[in-house]
């Protein structure tokens, strides 16, 4: 394998590792401040990728389409928040999950009744298709450089958020202790309908953003939510800094060990057997990773252990 | 959800035809009507309801079941349909795994199963069974026809995918099996992938000239978005799976001139296909897929069999369908002594006629195709 090619592997995998982020971020933002298992991010990500797609279809720009997504995904999560989520504080995990799990089903068999179940059509906008040449001669498409850039971006956009404004305060008080904070005179009920809409437009956004790259239908959420949750229990439970650095771990090593390992093993086995025992093997890697990391750090990379 | 299609008053109908010959025919249709999968099972069941109320024939009655494309769903409803509703003959599966799950059950209880769709190599060789009919291929079949047609189409040295599960080794072996050309790279991607730009990188790679991929579904229109804007450019061809009516709208563009292999087209030239395609778009408002079609052919091979014999002598009945004497819309139709059927296959293009992106053949790959499996089965 050429160094170019290792390159552009690295590459990849640092832009599928900037996605994951952009997913993980709300879900362990949620569960960190409100400690809620939310299963049902995965269908606000399906959502913004719905509203990109009918919007851009309506009006042909697929920028509308990214402000629609981030609008109904926050919208969504605000209404799902203040009519379903707002009773479950009290209960227990279970009884989360099973909520959220409901909430799964409807919003998937609600948007298949609006939509069909035909996948929707979603295209790059035209300004960032096609590939570029970067320097050592390596074509890369332009819109995954400019999907790291805009997940940097959005991660930046969300650590100035969080340490250096008043609602990031409020929010890193309310995950330290919210009886405090509500006595202290913060509506702590509206703070939590902040960061459920926040971290539903950050699925809504990401969905919108790889809807445009993969296919947008019914049931799309459901995998990118389970590495989602591998991410941020690599994390650390709560952790935004963990959601970035167990988002990067996590695409990094599925791309590398996807394009390296059948690789490897061709060295010492017929190519075709080593294809599909590289293939089985780097599907399982994210998940070695992940207990790899728990028995050494059983609260996550930068959880509270 | 369930819901039942009776197509007319029976009563009403009986004494008005007051034939003693007619013998009632209860089908059961499982199929998948909602989740990720939903499109190839409403294309199914919409294709076979069509030639079902073209028949009006008053003896067929029809239940629909949604399976949801689980196999425990599947089982549990084919034993509904056996015992509570008393169903003749069950149909409309379309994923192998269900297939599985049902037909070998199914078959052994005295039901005839028809299948519209999924035909895995199971079945066909030594668990093949008198009560067993694919009318849709052999799982093999398709993928044979693109492998048949690569080195005619100029791909010499071909860099094979499909995800790691049993039919994407099946795909894999069997574009191997007629492809005169040399492979360079076989590939497994994990089943559900949604990001290929990793096997992207590997394609500009490999020194390959041309791309086979069995990705269905979801998979399929990402990797095939992914693949156009990456500007590698190398020709692409797969099953039809991959590039079928129900999903070439998703993927627009990028789709048009990929090849692929199939044993029916909207644009072949058959009488039947004609009112088939011309009928099926006048009812639903959109361009049938080869789902659509299995299902349409399964309608009418049912209802040419219900003309010959009663379904409740068992013997005589799959005797009547084993002559197929339906007109298919996709022209010669015939069973091989499996059940399973003799077929032209041919290789399409995607097209973009209007602002409909749609298949069109572009060649035969292979005539009077059986499949390998044929010398396994003992019956």
């Amino acid at each position: 394998m050429s160094a170019m090619l290792l390159i552009e592997q690295a590459l990849n995998g640092l832009q599928y590792g900037i996605m994951l982020f952009l997913m993980a971020a709300g879900l362990t933002l949620v569960f960190g401040v409100m400690g809620l298992i939310n299963l049902a991010h995965g269908s606000l990500y399906m959502l913004g990728a719905f509203a990109c797609a009918a919007v851009a279809a309506a009006t042909g720009s697929f920028w509308l389409g990214l402000v629609a997504s981030l609008a109904a995904a926050a919208a969504a999560g605000a209404l799902i928040e203040l009519s379903v989520i707002r009773r479950l504080y009290a209960r227990d995990h279970l009884d989360q999950v099973l909520a959220t799990f409901a909430l799964i089903l409807i919003l998937s068999e609600g948007t298949r009744w609006l939509f069909g179940s035909f996948p929707l059509y979603l295209d790059i906008p035209a300004a960032l298709s096609g590939p570029v040449r970067l320097p050592g001669g390596i074509d890369y498409p332009l819109y995954r450089l400019a999907l790291i850039g805009f997940g940097l971006a959005v991660a930046a956009g969300l650590f100035l958020l969080i340490g250096r404004t008043r609602l990031g305060i409020r929010i890193r008080a309310g995950e330290a202790d919210r009886e405090m904070i509500a006595a202290l005179g913060v509506d702590i009920s509206r703070l939590y309908t902040l960061v459920f809409a926040l971290g539903a437009a950050l699925a809504g956004l990401a969905g919108a953003l790889v809807g445009a790259l993969q296919s947008v239908q019914v049931g799309m959420g459901e995998p990118v939510l389970i590495l989602a949750f591998v991410v941020i229990v690599i994390g650390g439970i709560g952790s935004i800094r963990g959601a970035l650095f167990g988002a990067l771990l996590v695409g990094m090593t599925d791309t590398l060990g996807r394009a390296l390992l059948p690789v490897a093993f061709a060295t010492v086995l017929p190519p075709a057997e080593a294809g599909s025992v590289g293939a089985a093997l780097a599907s399982m890697l994210i998940y070695i990773l992940m207990a790899g990391v728990l028995v050494i750090r059983p609260g996550g990379l930068f959880g509270r252990a | 959800m369930a819901f039942k299609a009776t197509l007319l008053a029976a009563g009403a109908a009986l004494a008005l035809a007051g034939s003693a010959a007619a013998d009632p025919v209860k089908v059961g249709m499982i199929t998948t009507l909602s989740g990720g999968g939903a499109s190839l099972g409403i294309d199914t069941r919409d294709g076979f309801m069509l030639a079902v109320e073209a028949a009006a024939n008053p003896d067929l009655t029809v239940v629909i079941e949604d399976d949801q494309q689980k196999p425990e769903i599947a089982v549990q409803l084919a034993d509904k349909l056996i015992q509570s509703d008393k169903v003749d003959v069950l149909t409309g599966i379309v994923w192998s795994n269900l297939a599985m799950a049902v037909v070998p059950a199914a078959t052994a209880q005295g039901k005839t199963y028809l299948s519209t769709n999924a035909a895995p190599s199971q079945l066909a060789g030594k668990g093949c069974n008198p009560g067993y009919f694919s009318v849709s291929y052999q799982n093999d079949n398709l993928h044979e026809a693109a492998g048949a047609y690569a080195a005619t189409a100029g791909i010499k040295r071909a860099f094979i995918m499909a995800p790691n599960y049993p039919a994407g080794k099946d795909s894999l072996s069997g574009f191997k099996r007629f492809y005169e050309g040399e492979v360079v790279s076989e590939v497994y991607t994990q089943l559900g992938q949604t990001d290929y730009a990793g096997e992207i990188a590997q394609i500009r790679a490999s020194g390959a000239d041309g791309v086979f991929i069995f990705l269905p579904g979801g998979m399929g229109i990402s990797f095939v978005k992914q693949y156009a804007d990456s500007g590698v450019g190398l020709p692409l061809i797969g099953p039809a799976f991959s590039f079928d009516q129900s999903i070439l709208q998703a993927m627009g563009d990028a789709a048009v001139g990929v090849l692929n292999g199939a044993n029916w087209s909207p644009d072949l030239d058959t009488a039947a296909n004609a009112t088939f395609v011309e009928s099926f778009r006048a009812a639903y408002g959109r361009l049938p897929s080869v789902y659509a079609a299995y299902g349409y052919d399964t309608a009418n091979l049912l209802l040419s069999a219900m003309a010959k014999a009663p379904v409740s002598d068992a013997e005589a009945f799959r005797a009547a369908l084993k002559e197929a004497d339906f007109a298919s819309v996709r022209g010669k139709f015939s069973f091989a002594p499996s059940n399973h059927p003799i077929q032209d296959l041919y290789v399409r293009e995607v097209v973009k006629e209007g602002d409909i992106y749609t298949n069109k053949i572009v060649g035969t790959a292979m005539t009077d195709r059986g499949n390998p499996y044929e010398d396994a089965c003992k019956m």
